[in-house]
């Protein structure tokens, strides 16, 4: 034998493997960002001009209104789209990720071409950027409590459809039990508790029968739609005063709400939204850094390997169902009492799914949940602030636009999505 | 630490896979399990580890019974195990796998201490010679590596004692000389190793007591001085010959041109990389190499199971890659695929109806739209007398057969057609003794009949028996043809990615 065989395996040589390149979604992006240049930017009037208002008159630091040329402003951001569509064929050539953040400004670039051109010309309305960051924000609510409910489950191996169902019994408890109490607050409270009931019931069903979990979420929804319709109907209907619209009011944060434009964005919001932000970091931390979160991502990918070195895999897994449900829950709360609206029969629709489509969009992190929950409620915000401008595009169509975007992301923008490996497989000894 | 198991009973339904087992193993030693596949060896020690409970007996540890409601336990008392199928979370990095279960935190958020468990690693991995890095991301690392990963992992929890099951499945001929290597410095150094195997070369290469075991029962220990004919006629019951007895091939024609064959799967991995070679009829090729190599997805190819990405295949003049299963199996293809219980039979179904599978559609098992349940059942009774399958009746269900018997029953039904190419994988894996034998002599009985075959395995003892050429794969390709007679450390070699021309 010669010296090559010696040395050998302790370096094998290196086969190249060379998976072929996805330039799919790069290629789609680019495609919209053109139809946005063509449409949007080209297909505005030269002359017109858009305005946006930045800051509304209450506010504490009063910013000029800005009137831009429409047709460049147009251009110009449908060619950042261009770009980052470049960008997205670019990293997939050299077989590299994009990260969340891509297809999020990406969105907004196309959005904001789209609102220049829909605004192009108005002189009567103007559109009104603050407001729709606001409303953006407010509508993502229930979609980050959803997708953060979602990850948790799923991150030690549960599927969690029922959020739609948590989400709406915990709509329901809230306004009842705020009604009954009187208070608002208190609905805060209620609200996670029916969610957890949910998750119990999910867990239950997953881990002690072994039901298939997808079979078993779609059913715990149709249960809380059955419920609280048939409270709804008897209860709440006789008595008016167990559902009544109560409010919570604005906690402007000193000093924070007055930044300009994001102060009141992020900081002139109610009570829910400042849970948002710290259920959002605390869980990022925890599922990333600590030792809970470590042995949850351990049941979720394996949990034969968790089981060997100790770790109760359903116990796990039902802990983590119940506290998904429970935010969940409590982001139901948003329809109702966070919203100051009273209860109406099936008032989620569809949120819970549309939920979980954020849950995939962020890769299963509660950083990525927010910041895919907060494109689809900028989707949301839009298709209203259009339709009270009086877009030409119907805002049907616009309100499809995050499902495609979520479609697109999925099908490996976002680099292959890899769910936790053991989700939907119950755990049996 | 001492262990000693005593009359450790374990019984699934109406088998019983453990009877009244005792066992004893010296602190500081190497006690080797040696049985055959399906012998009882790795429930017993999945008794021993707390995933199972024990219908009978008990677990002394230093002369005190013990009780292990689960593997927390058993580990909290000082016992390790390398699982056959590695615990592994893929996603994680070699610390948080290690730290996982026993984790150390720091602050007062009580966050997990990495660098903590980062200098456990390293300091293991310095200790034996590991060379294993703390942050590297386990699903990309080699097999031997992961492997050195368990151990640290049973290290790092002060293990005692550690059982390693069946260790060298997985690894090359080199890393198994490399981990005998660690087993024996794991020893000197105080822990007291249960290496179960069935492989008689590492039991003699490290052993310092053997307990066989057949059948659930303890048959017998034995000295390491022991030759392997007497280790395995112990482990079989029986005299046995190692070597297969087959006449010189007379290879005729080709018969199977595979020309630039890939595979690429999901995760856009190549697993099958440009694959070309040719089988002539009327003899063997071996496909060696550690599993994962792009074996299972050569043959998948083949059949058209998975699509091929580039390149093609020639059946005896008629390309057959892009052809729909069925055409393939009908231009005379036989398949054995690897894993029989899952690809190989239907299990709920009877004997003679997974004798049909191929040719349920055909006269005369059927006529228009209606089975005919006679010539079937004929048919596989036939089969089963051919064949030697001990089963009460063809109306019994295949899955209840031993591993042997499903064996019989899918080469009954794959020989049963005139073939050009029998393409076997892994035909005798989980099979005794007798078994192997029989499948052995069938697949021989076929090349002499002028048919192609193509084996797949990864005992390197069964490729050098069965072959008359040997292929080496070694991630997605061939690394070299070379002749039955080539020597061990050379196929090892290879094995591991050395080119023949380097080897040679």
């Amino acid at each position: 034998m010669t010296a090559t065989v010696a040395d050998a395996p302790a370096a094998p040589a290196p086969s190249v493997l060379i998976p072929p390149k996805k330039f799919g979604p790069s290629i789609a992006l680019g495609v919209i960002a053109l139809l946005s240049l063509v449409i949007f930017g080209l297909g505005t009037a030269s002359g017109a001009s858009t305005t946006f208002v930045v800051a509304r008159s209450t506010d504490f630091v009063h910013l000029p209104t800005y009137t831009a040329p429409s047709r460049l402003a147009a251009i110009l951001l449908s060619l950042v789209g261009l770009g980052l569509a470049g960008w997205a064929a670019y990293r997939a050539n050299q077989h590299r990720k994009v990260g969340i953040w891509l297809p999020v400004v990406y969105g907004m670039a196309i959005m904001g071409a789209l609102l220049t051109w829909a605004g192009a010309g108005r002189d009567a309305t103007s559109i009104q950027i603050t407001g729709l960051l606001t409303s953006s924000l407010f509508l993502a609510v229930p979609l980050v409590f959803g997708a953060l409910a979602g990850t948790l489950c799923e991150r030690s191996g549960i599927i969690n459809i029922a959020i739609e169902g948590q989400l709406l019994a915990g709509a329901f408890l809230a306004a009842l039990v705020a009604s009954m109490v009187g208070n608002a607050y208190v609905g805060l409270i209620a609200a996670p508790i029916a969610g957890a009931l949910v998750g119990l019931l999910l867990a239950i069903f997953a881990t002690k029968y072994w039901v298939n979990q997808i079979v078993v979420g779609v059913v715990l929804n149709m249960l809380v739609v059955g419920l609280t319709s048939f409270f709804f109907s008897t209860v709440m209907t006789e008595n008016g005063d167990l559902n009544q619209a109560l409010g919570m009011a604005k906690l402007p944060i000193p000093l924070l709400s007055s930044i300009p434009v994001l102060g009141p964005v992020l900081f002139n919001q109610n009570l829910l939204v400042y849970i948002l932000y710290v259920t959002v970091a605390v869980l990022q931390v925890m599922l990333f850094k600590s030792r809970w979160g470590l042995r949850v991502r351990a049941v979720g990918e394996h949990p034969k390997a968790a089981d060997t070195v100790g770790i109760n895999v359903n116990r796990t897994r039902v802990r983590n169902t119940v506290l998904g449900g429970a935010i969940a829950g409590l982001g139901g709360a948003f329809f109702t009492v966070a919203s100051g609206l009273a209860f109406g029969k099936e008032m989620t629709s569809g949120k819970g799914y549309i939920a979980l489509a954020a849950m995939i969009l962020g890769r299963w992190s509660p950083r990525g949940a927010l910041a895919a929950a907060l494109l689809f409620g900028f989707a949301d915000a839009l298709r209203a602030q259009l339709g009270a401008i009086g877009s030409p595009i119907p805002s049907q169509f616009l309100a499809m636009f995050p499902y495609i975007a979520t479609i697109f992301a999925v099908a490996g923008l976002v680099g292959h999505a890899r769910p936790p490996a053991a989700e939907g497989i119950p755990y049996k000894k | 630490m001492k262990l000693e198991l005593r009359g450790i009973t374990k019984r699934f339904g109406d088998f019983t896979a453990n009877d009244r087992i005792d066992l004893l193993v010296e602190p500081g030693t190497v006690h080797a399990l040696l049985g055959e596949n399906g012998a009882g060896k790795s429930t017993l020690m999945n008794v021993l580890f707390g995933l199972y409970d024990a219908d009978e007996g008990e677990v002394l540890l230093d002369d005190a019974p013990v009780v292990f409601a689960g593997p927390g336990d058993a580990m909290n008392a000082g016992i390790g195990m390398v699982h056959q199928h590695f615990m592994l979370v893929h996603p994680f990095t070699v610390a948080e796998n290690v730290m996982l279960g026993h984790e150390d935190v720091r602050g007062p958020a009580k966050l997990l201490d990495l660098d903590a468990a980062r200098a456990k690693v390293r300091e293991i991995s310095d200790r034996f010679n590991f060379n294993v890095d703390p942050d590297a991301v386990i699903e990309d690392l080699p097999v031997g590596a992961q492997q050195r990963v368990e151990i640290i992992k049973a290290l790092s929890r002060d293990a005692s004692i550690l059982i390693l099951d069946e260790p060298t499945a997985v690894l090359t001929p080199q890393e198994t000389d490399e981990l005998l290597g660690i087993v024996k410095d794991l020893s000197a150094a105080g822990t007291s190793v249960v290496l179960i195997t069935h492989k008689l070369r590492e039991v003699q290469a490290v052993a310092d007591t053997i307990t066989v075991i057949r059948r659930g029962k303890v048959v017998g220990s034995a000295e390491p001085t022991a030759s392997q004919e007497e280790l395995a006629s112990l482990m079989v019951g029986r005299a046995v010959s190692m070597l297969v007895d087959k006449a010189p091939a007379e290879p005729g024609a080709t018969m199977l041109t595979v020309e630039g064959l890939t595979v690429v799967d999901e995760a856009e991995i190549v697993q099958l990389d440009g694959v070309s070679f040719e089988v002539r009829a009327g003899e063997i090729l071996a496909i060696a190499g550690v599993q994962g190599n792009g074996q299972t997805e050569l043959t998948e190819a083949l059949i058209g199971v998975v699509n091929a990405d580039a390149g093609r295949a020639v059946l005896d003049g008629e390309v057959i890659t892009g052809k729909s299963i069925k055409d393939v199996l009908h231009s005379g293809i036989g398949f054995v695929p690897e894993d029989r219980t899952e690809d190989g039979i239907v299990a709920t179904m009877t004997i003679a109806n997974n004798l049909i599978l191929d040719v349920h559609d055909k006269e005369p098992y059927a006529k228009g739209l209606a089975l005919q349940p006679k010539v079937i059942a004929d048919e596989a009774r036939k089969h089963v007398e051919q064949f030697d399958v001990r089963a009460t009746s063809i109306e019994q269900t295949a899955g209840s057969l031993s591993g042997g018997n499903q064996q019989k029953v899918v080469l009954a039904r794959e020989l049963s057609r005139p073939l050009k190419l029998l393409i076997a994988s892994n035909p005798t894996r989980g099979l005794d003794v007798g078994s192997i034998e029989f499948v052995h002599k069938r697949i021989v009985a076929e090349r002499d009949a002028g048919a192609a075959v193509i084996i797949v395995s990864a005992e390197l003892d069964e490729v050098v028996a069965l072959a008359d050429r040997i292929a080496v794969m070694y991630h997605g390709r061939i690394v070299g043809i070379v002749p039955p007679e080539t020597d061990r450390d050379t196929l090892g070699l290879m094995m591991a990615g050395a080119h023949q021309e380097e080897v040679a």
